[in-house]
């Protein structure tokens, strides 16, 4: 789960990581109020879940109350596209904090290394940039350092992280303190990534965490209930649904529906469409269930999307049975009205009697395919054109 | 031969007195595994049709045998669980719970390296050797004893490919499922170098996915170190970036972990990948019957 800037900032202030003191706000006039307490000139930035916002024109700074306003009006409802083609994502908020006077520009991170096994903490003197830029151009530029998990990360540790990084000497202690806290926040929060660019020192030489980028394990947010209140808020409306029926999905952007039971072979099922020159509209893995209310589950929230035009239903049945699935359908079929074709492939344990079950069935609009291949191409053809 | 588990595994269930736990466990003995015991804080003394069941892993190790524990215990008690079991003596832990916080695996990935203990999981349908033993949920019927060697990061693909084998006229020595996890106890290397050294192995299939760089790691080991010939498929060419495609570790990270860049490095090192399961297992087999 993936954390805004000021989310973050928040964690970081709990964890005694100095950033600037600012306000949220969602409505233009919310935004000039809050510059208005806070004072000129203040940054009003977009909080949107991606890199790259102040390029797309989602951070600006005001010297007054009119180009608060200006700014706010602007960057609120805009559209931003991450650098690697993520989103869009709506800017809904912004936060407007106060105006730094940043004398340096450094970057800090703690992330989970899942090849070492590791926290890796890395610093690097030359921060504000794209740090993958930095370390394809300079790799010297980025310090890396793995932190040893048999004992405490120590201010000391740290220390020489960020002298060998070449970050100023009067800065060395703060920024040592920053990233000690930065790993503590990993621990203790349950933070799989954890990314600071800038990492700022002031004219005055203070050293402030000027962005904040975290993400935090959903797998633990059993033990943070502040985060898991957060994770409770979704954008899309599918994802929403999906979350309120205990499902896993993720909203794509084509004309195909997916519905496959296991993560690996929904994945699998999504890049077989594609192959057969369809669009796939989503992820949803059934998980091991075939009573008809946990099909009924998925296909609405499938059918909800209304770009949807044919879906596809790819089991392989191991221990659960395809005849208990075909069951499933079929009294499914009578508590939902689809409107779109169905493609039913059964395969493994049982596939035989399931398919007998569809067959007498006769159900309007469901068409079965024997082979993953043979009802992707069915599919596709049924969905017609995105 | 196979791996990880044959017929000299004993087993203890961790959790055998849950429902999940006693269905898969009682499965795994149907299908000819020894299952000397159900572990279970405070139902010590009990039994679960005929198993008996201690209240702790060191006491089914000292008082039943146990060598292999497998861990089918809630999530946010599970990397205790694994622990525990570390500490008791076996040799292997095959940890099935999904959800496992990821920084409860980092200090017991560790503890499990320092005591040399073989961990598989979690996340994973866990491990089955054809003919000998089943440890997880992993559904036999699909998989007769041959010369292929899984190892996957999936489950129900696994058994679509496994499927595809038995149907060519093939089976395996095992069938390994490392798991979705971020961090696993064991990765494809690990695997690889068993299958590699496992005289009845002739082939190795791997299934990968997006998220890591394990796919990658892997390939640069074959490279240099396996001998035998590996074939490959990985899922979520059509995964977008920054979303967690169901397994907690199958994320694409900015510009990293993708599907495409995976199966670069895995041609790179002249590892043939299936563009589907089915064609994955086409190519296994052919190659299987030109050794």
């Amino acid at each position: 789960m993936d954390l805004l800037e000021y989310q973050g900032k928040q964690l970081f202030a709990k964890h005694g990581i100095p950033v600037p003191s600012g306000e949220v706000a969602d409505t233009v006039d919310e935004a000039v109020a809050a510059a208005e307490r806070i004072g000129y000139p203040c940054a009003i930035k977009a909080q949107v879940l991606i890199g790259g916002r102040g390029k797309a024109g989602g951070i600006k700074i005001a010297k007054d109350a009119e180009e608060a306003r200006a700014h706010a009006d602007a960057i609120l409802g805009m559209d931003i596209v991450g650098p690697h083609g993520e989103g869009p994502f709506r800017v809904d908020q912004v936060w407007i904090e106060g105006g730094s006077d940043i004398a340096e520009e450094y970057y800090a991170s703690v992330i989970l290394d899942r090849g070492e096994k590791k926290l890796l903490a890395m610093v690097s003197a030359k921060g504000g940039m794209d740090i993958e830029a930095v370390a394809a151009e300079d790799p010297d530029a980025l310090v890396k350092r793995h932190i040893d998990p048999t004992r405490e990360f120590t201010a000391a540790d740290a220390r020489t992280i960020v002298a060998d990084a070449g970050l100023a000497e009067d800065a060395l202690d703060e920024a040592a303190e920053a990233l000690v806290k930065l790993a503590e926040v990993a621990r203790e929060e349950d933070a799989s990534l954890i990314e600071v660019n800038p990492l700022i020192v002031t004219a005055g030489r203070d050293v402030i965490a000027l962005d904040a980028k975290v993400t935090i394990d959903g797998n633990a947010l059993f033990r943070h209930q502040d985060l898991a209140e957060i994770a409770d808020t979704v954008d899309d409306p599918q994802e929403q649904m999906a979350k309120e029926k205990g499902l896993t999905y993720v909203k794509l952007d084509g004309n195909v529906g997916i519905l496959a039971n296991g993560a690996g072979l929904c994945m699998s099922t999504l890049d077989v469409v594609a192959q057969a020159g369809g669009a796939p509209a989503n992820f949803l893995d059934a998980g091991g269930g075939s009573k008809a209310e946990a099909i009924v589950n998925a296909l609405e929230v499938i059918k909800s999307d209304a770009k949807v035009s044919a879906i596809l239903f790819n089991i392989f049945g191991g221990i659960t049975r395809c005849d208990e699935i075909a069951n499933g359908i079929v009294t499914a079929s009578q508590q939902i009205d689809l409107g779109m074709p169905l493609v039913v492939r059964l395969d493994g344990t049982n596939s035989e009697e399931g398919l007998k079950i569809l067959a007498e069935a006769d159900l309007p609009n469901l068409h079965q395919e024997k082979t993953m291949l043979d009802a992707a191409r069915r599919v596709v053809e049924l969905a017609g054109s995105a | 031969m196979s791996i990880i588990i044959d017929e000299g595994t004993k087993l203890a269930v961790s959790g055998l007195t849950g429902r999940e736990g006693s269905f898969h466990g009682l499965r795994n003995k149907a299908y000819g595994t020894d299952l000397v015991a159900g572990v279970t804080p405070g139902k010590g003394g009990q039994d679960v049709e005929g198993t008996p069941v201690f209240d702790t892993i060191k006491e089914a190790v000292t008082e039943a045998g146990a060598n292999t524990s497998m861990i089918f215990v809630p999530a946010r008690f599970a990397a205790a669980a694994i622990d525990e079991a570390i500490d008791s003596g076996v040799e292997t832990v095959i940890a099935i719970t999904e959800g496992i916080p990821v920084l409860d695996m980092l200090s017991t990935y560790w503890k499990a390296k320092e005591a040399a203990v073989r961990l598989i999981g979690p996340n994973c349908p866990g491990v089955l050797s054809p003919g000998k033993a089943n440890v997880g949920i992993i559904p036999a019927q699909f998989f007769d004893p041959g010369p292929i060697g899984v190892v996957s990061k999936s489950g129900t693909l696994t058994y679509q490919i496994g499927n595809e084998l038995k149907q060519a006229g093939t089976g395996n020595s095992s069938i390994v499922g490392i798991g979705g996890d971020p961090i696993v106890g064991s990765d494809f290397i690990d695997i690889l170098t068993m299958y590699e050294a496992d005289p009845d192995t002739e082939l190795i299939v791997m299934v990968g996915e997006i998220g890591g760089d394990a796919e990658e790691r892997a390939a640069e080991f074959i490279a240099s170190e396996v001998s035998k010939p590996v074939v490959a498929y990985i899922a979520g060419f059509t995964a977008p970036p920054g979303k967690q495609m169901g397994h907690a570790g199958a994320i694409i990270s900015g510009s990293s972990g993708t599907a495409q860049a995976k199966k670069d490095a895995l041609e790179a090192k002249g590892v043939r990948v299936g563009e589907s399961p089915t064609e994955t297992a086409q190519i296994a087999a052919e190659m299987l019957r030109s050794l």
